[in-house]
């Protein structure tokens, strides 16, 4: 692997860019690896490089139906942040962040990562109780959040409306100043370069077809459209493809998979300098590096695989989006596409063992996979390479739907997040 | 955007007219306190979630106000039919050929 720096862009433009060489291998599938991860997302490429990294097991492949990154880790809106009410999330999420942090050295590849705050506005009597209750909660936690009037809301963010005849009133704002977004595609394109270099083999466009189990009930490997591939070990990282595959295993899975869209506008002068979002009228805004506005919504109503969603929603999003910022009421929107993302009852990710011996689970976080990415991937390749969960994921467990003990930031947050 | 047909109201309207109520033919538990922790995750968490058709409940809350239940195929989002709420459920190997 060529190590990018500033002298190997120099001398690249010097010789007129024809040293660059491809940044992985094409990867063909060896008959057995000790592990064997379904899903070259952000998740399932980074848990192949701490599995490399700080384990030791480099016989990992990364298997996808598609192309890497081209699943939800692409399709987002690439919002980081950790201002989450339990115990639990806090700290799972906060690792995440604390990962971002340092992922462009530790990769020697620039996600981009900008910490340029995330606030979340509060539109009703009922917003500010339960923001102003996860500002305290994070605080005891030790994770960033602080609450602001409407006018420092405007002063941080002066496209924002404030005026008290609004449509949607703004009564305050939550802000994260550690918050921020990344580029997503970098992600999984740091990752798969750097795991890759360290012997992981990628292999795309070979879909898993069934998880094959041997008489005593664990696994020996997978049924792919290039044949069956034997593995040690096992670990589904597949967001909205999760039942399909964990059924062909017979692991009836506490998941459902809902169309999330977003949409981006013609790319304009920097204008937006922060992420703003508004749960309660879902609508998510932030402007990309590159100029355009990148606006989220939130999932349809009905559970699907197409990988898009109904023009209501995207209708009712930007609707709401210009009504909150006035300034945008005539932008143009250049394109909108939807991801499937899988849902749990509460809204929390499932990280861990399954009742399948060397098979592992990492799904069910819904519509807020990215901002976990580096985290969901330490502590699964951690659970991978030891058998156990580590201490930050111990409590997303798959059997806490049986045990009742469930982290409900479904009812926290009473929306998606 | 999606166009229902309510088997009630017997017309085919917009999605809007309708709020989805996820899965069909979740039965309630005849006996709740005979029920192990188990089939308790079964009955209150466990979905199939299926790649293809799908077995649904979708209430035309705009309209009748009354729940049905439908099929459809989570790859192309087509409704295969619609049909009563208490009508069994529809034989999809039948479904597929028609």
């Amino acid at each position: 692997m060529t190590r990018f720096s500033a002298f190997a862009v120099v001398k690249n433009a010097l010789t007129g860019h024809t040293g660059w060489r491809e940044q992985w291998p094409d990867a063909q599938p060896k008959k057995e690896y000790d592990v064997i991860i379904v899903g070259a997302g952000g998740h399932g490429l980074g848990a192949a490089y701490y599995l490399a990294k700080e384990h030791g097991i480099t016989n990992v492949a990364v298997i996808d139906r598609g192309w890497l990154g081209g699943g939800n880790t692409g399709r987002n809106t690439t919002i980081i942040r950790s201002n989450y009410l339990y115990d639990e999330s806090a700290r799972l999420y906060d690792h995440a962040l604390d990962l971002w942090d340092g992922l462009s050295q530790d990769l020697n590849y620039n996600v981009m990562f900008s910490r340029r705050g995330v606030m979340m506005l509060a539109h009703n009597v009922h917003d500010v109780q339960s923001f102003q209750r996860h500002v305290h909660s994070n605080r005891l936690n030790g994770v960033d959040n602080r609450w602001l009037s409407a006018e420092e809301a405007k002063e941080f963010c002066p496209p924002l409306n404030i005026r008290a005849d609004a449509r949607y009133p703004v009564m305050g704002a939550a802000l994260q100043m550690r918050a921020g977004t990344a580029r997503h595609d970098a992600v999984a394109w740091g990752y798969a370069r750097t795991a890759a270099a360290r012997g992981v083999d990628i292999i795309q466009n070979c879909p898993v077809i069934a998880i094959r189990r041997g008489p005593d009930g664990a696994v020996t490997g997978v049924d792919t459209a290039r044949g069956f591939i034997g593995a040690k070990k096992v670990a589904v990282s597949a967001a909205g493809h999760t039942s399909v595959v964990m059924e062909s295993a017979g692991v009836r899975m506490p998941l459902e998979s809902f169309p999330l869209q977003a949409l981006v506008s013609e790319p304009i002068k920097p204008v937006f300098p922060c992420v703003v979002m508004s749960n309660t009228v879902h609508a998510y805004i932030s402007q990309s590096d590159k100029g355009e506005l990148v606006i989220g919504s939130g999932t349809d109503q009905y559970t699907s695989y197409s990988q898009r969603g109904g023009l209501p929603l995207i209708e009712h999003t930007v609707a709401a989006i210009c009504e909150i910022f006035p300034i945008f009421n005539r932008m143009r929107m250049l394109r909108k596409w939807g991801g499937t993302v899988d849902v749990t009852p509460d809204r929390s990710a499932i990280i861990g063992k399954t009742p399948v011996p060397n098979l592992f689970v990492n799904c069910g976080w819904g519509t807020g996979g990215f901002k976990a990415t580096p985290g969901a991937a330490h502590v699964l390749a951690h659970t991978v390479a030891t058998g156990e969960p580590h201490s930050l994921n111990a409590a997303f467990t798959l059997d806490r739907f049986r045990t009742g003990r469930l982290i409900d930031e479904a009812a926290a947050a009473a929306v998606a997040h | 955007m999606l166009l229902i047909h309510c088997p009630y109201c017997d017309e085919t309207l917009p999605e809007l007219e309708f709020a989805y109520a996820g899965e069909a033919h979740i039965a309630r538990p005849l006996d709740p306190s005979a029920m192990s922790d188990e089939e308790w995750r079964d009955f209150l968490f466990i979905r199939s979630n299926p790649k293809g058709p799908h077995f649904e409940r979708w209430r035309h809350i705009h309209g009748c106000a009354r729940f049905f239940n439908a099929v459809r195929d989570t790859v192309s989002d087509r409704f295969l039919m619609t049909y009563k709420a208490g009508e069994p459920r529809p034989d999809l190997s039948k479904l597929e050929a028609a």
